[in-house]
């Protein structure tokens, strides 16, 4: 019976009501809209940025990270390879031995990064073959070299050519080698497209006297939402005075701060918005509870107690609320499938996209289909709600009949 | 057996400012079954007795005893489940819940009490033909006309089977036969099934039908006439 005098009681001023429940639907469909394309958006960057080298999770020897010396390897022991088979979630474990070296060809010299690493798994990982511009893809047995675009033209070499590597190995023993060039990939992030040089595990580990060993174990993982289960299980099964276990925010802690940053921004602008709902709300209520006094005043006469008066006047205000969150959510659904599938896309847009590929993702911006968007902006209504029902509340307590029916 | 005893009520509003003296040293005995009305000019204090007596003023000095009970001494929560259970109101302007149907209206009081949906429905039919409304308990307030309204404000009075009925200026706004019907309905109710009824009016058509009239003029007593027993 209250929800029936509460549900009726809305539809006393459908006016009043329509425009209250339409500033609602339209603050909860765009929020819903905005947050989705906000997460969405990062997402899709996280997984390009994320993908793009790195893995959403790393183990390394304990202080590799810090220093990043080719004498912090870590040996790949039974107890390593077999993590994919114990831990579900924990697709594949690559291992890299990377490290900085003197590149040569002819009279030009340069600084690069060696990465050596397993072709097939890489691609899984990085999708490294789909980056070839010219030559061929690396496996396994080979001997030779998968450059980036940027390292070809630092050192004026082409497909085919020959490169001196000259560095220090495992231990400080001297590293030499030529490799000729197999194939050439790009990398839109200017940083990896100047430094990137790849060359098959097992060959680097000959050349740096670092054999069975590798500096990183890139991890792939069945889907992203498994990272916090995987990480948890390598960390009681591995021995972590030993292993150190990063995921991805750990090693991109400006990728973390930019999206908090962005996020913050977005909290902003919705508080703003909330806070104009708040009052259309606020004024519906005011304007309830002036109209109402004479028949709350008749409702504690005949019997109603105070408490059960201001629940029902609770529940009308928060099911009018629940009425404009339900039609938002509806009315978002659609939106932000359409969105999904069809996502906003910047590639036609010269500069633009050249500029967020810089940055390492394509500029491409979709929505995001979490349940936790919707039902968010439900509970963010019923607390509003619920904190500006108070008002009514309190009036409800200090009320006086015999005043309240000469109203 | 007396069922209100008012001792020495007096009523002021703003004691500290320029006080108005609305009762001026009330004493009365309402017996059970009585059928009075409380009359006198506009002002003389008939309503704010009957709020006091309903226990929805508060007196400023005295004693009321409302079925042996002290309602003086009770808190809101109290006083509003004593209402609830004990007394029945009728008002001047029906006051019925616009939201709800004439049955709503009458079976309400019923729920707050927390009786049984088939006792609700069982006594709502029953209120509804003592009251003679019975085709009317689907409309709502505002499709039902004055006297109509009066006769649902009745059954919903009478719906927690109180003690007694309160009822303030119950005819002021209704037609002449549309209060006699009323009169004779409440009579009929004060007669058949002795439930006690208290009015304030000044409408010569109560007074006419009352079986005791207390007049009041600037707070105070000034005659107490049993007509019929």
């Amino acid at each position: 019976m209250i929800v029936k005098l509460a549900w009726r009681n809305i539809w006393r001023n459908k006016r009043r009501t329509l425009i209250t429940v339409a500033s609602i639907f339209f603050a909860v469909l765009f929020s819903i809209f905005m947050n989705s394309f906000q997460k969405g958006a990062w997402v899709r960057m996280l997984d390009n940025i994320v993908n793009y080298y790195y893995g959403y999770a790393q183990i390394h020897q304990k202080g590799y990270w810090e220093e990043k010396t080719i004498n912090d390897v870590l040996e790949l022991n039974d107890e390593l390879w077999q993590l994919p088979t114990q831990i579900d979630g924990l697709e594949q474990i690559i291992p890299r031995l990377e490290t900085f070296a003197l590149l040569s060809s002819g009279e030009h010299t340069s600084s690069m990064m060696i990465v050596g690493t397993n072709p097939d798994a890489e691609d899984k990982l990085t999708k490294l073959k789909s980056r070839l511009t010219e030559g061929t893809y690396f496996n396994q047995t080979d001997k030779a070299l998968l450059i980036a675009e940027g390292v070809k033209d630092l050192l004026k070499i082409s497909l085919g050519d020959t490169l001196i590597i000259l560095t220090q190995g495992y231990h400080g023993v001297n590293a030499a080698g030529k490799y000729p060039i197999k194939g050439i990939v790009h990398f839109a992030s200017p940083d990896l497209n100047k430094r990137m040089v790849y060359l098959p595990l097992e060959e680097t580990q000959d050349l740096l006297g670092a054999p069975s060993m590798a500096t990183t174990l890139a991890l792939r993982l069945s889907d992203r939402d498994d990272l916090e289960y995987v990480l948890e299980q390598l960390q009681t099964q591995l021995d972590t005075d030993k292993y150190e276990i990063m995921d991805w925010q750990s090693m991109l802690p400006d990728l973390v701060e930019a999206q908090k940053t962005d996020a913050a921004g977005n909290y902003i602008f919705l508080l703003v918005l909330y806070l104009i709902i708040s009052f259309g709300i606020f004024g519906t209520i005011l304007m309830l509870v002036k109209e109402r006094e004479h028949e709350f005043g008749i409702l504690l006469s005949i019997g109603m107690s105070r408490s059960l008066l201001a629940f029902s006047t609770w529940v009308e205000i928060l099911l009018m609320a629940l009425l404009g969150v339900i039609l938002g959510m509806l009315a978002a659904l659609p939106l932000v499938h359409y969105f999904k599938v069809n996502p906003i896309d910047f590639s036609d847009y010269g500069e633009m996209a050249e500029s967020y590929e810089k940055w390492g993702f394509d500029p491409i911006f979709p929505t995001i289909m979490d349940a936790s968007l919707f039902y968010s902006q439900a509970i963010i209504m019923a607390i509003i709600t619920s904190l500006l029902a108070l008002f009514a509340i309190w009036k409800i307590y200090k009320l006086k009949p015999v005043e309240a029916m000469r109203e | 057996m007396s069922l209100i005893t008012i001792k020495g009520i007096t009523k002021t509003y703003n004691p500290k400012k320029i006080p108005v003296h609305a009762l001026r040293g009330i004493d009365l005995t309402i017996e059970e079954g009585e059928f009075t009305a409380i009359v006198g000019p506009s002002g003389s204090g008939k309503t704010t007795l009957l709020n006091i007596i309903g226990g929805l003023d508060r007196q400023t000095k005295g004693e009321i005893l409302v079925d042996n009970v002290n309602i003086s001494d009770l808190s809101d929560n109290k006083l509003i489940d004593f209402r609830k259970n004990k007394i029945g109101f009728v008002f001047q302007s029906y006051n019925l819940i616009p939201v709800f149907t004439a049955a709503e209206n009458i079976g309400f009081i019923m729920l707050l009490q927390k009786k049984s949906k088939d006792e609700i429905s069982k006594r709502v039919i029953e209120l509804l033909k003592s009251v003679g409304i019975e085709e009317q308990k689907d409309k709502r307030p505002n499709q039902m006309s004055g006297g109509q309204q009066q006769r649902v404000a009745v059954a919903r009075a009478l719906a927690s089977k109180p003690k007694f009925v309160l009822a303030d200026e119950p005819t002021a706004n209704l037609d002449s036969k549309s209060t006699s019907d009323l009169l004779d309905i409440m009579e009929n109710l004060n007669r058949n099934e002795e439930i006690t009824f208290v009015f304030s009016t000044h409408d010569q058509r109560v007074i006419d039908r009352a079986h005791r009239v207390v007049t009041i003029e600037d707070g105070k007593v000034i005659s107490d006439v049993k007509i019929k027993n």
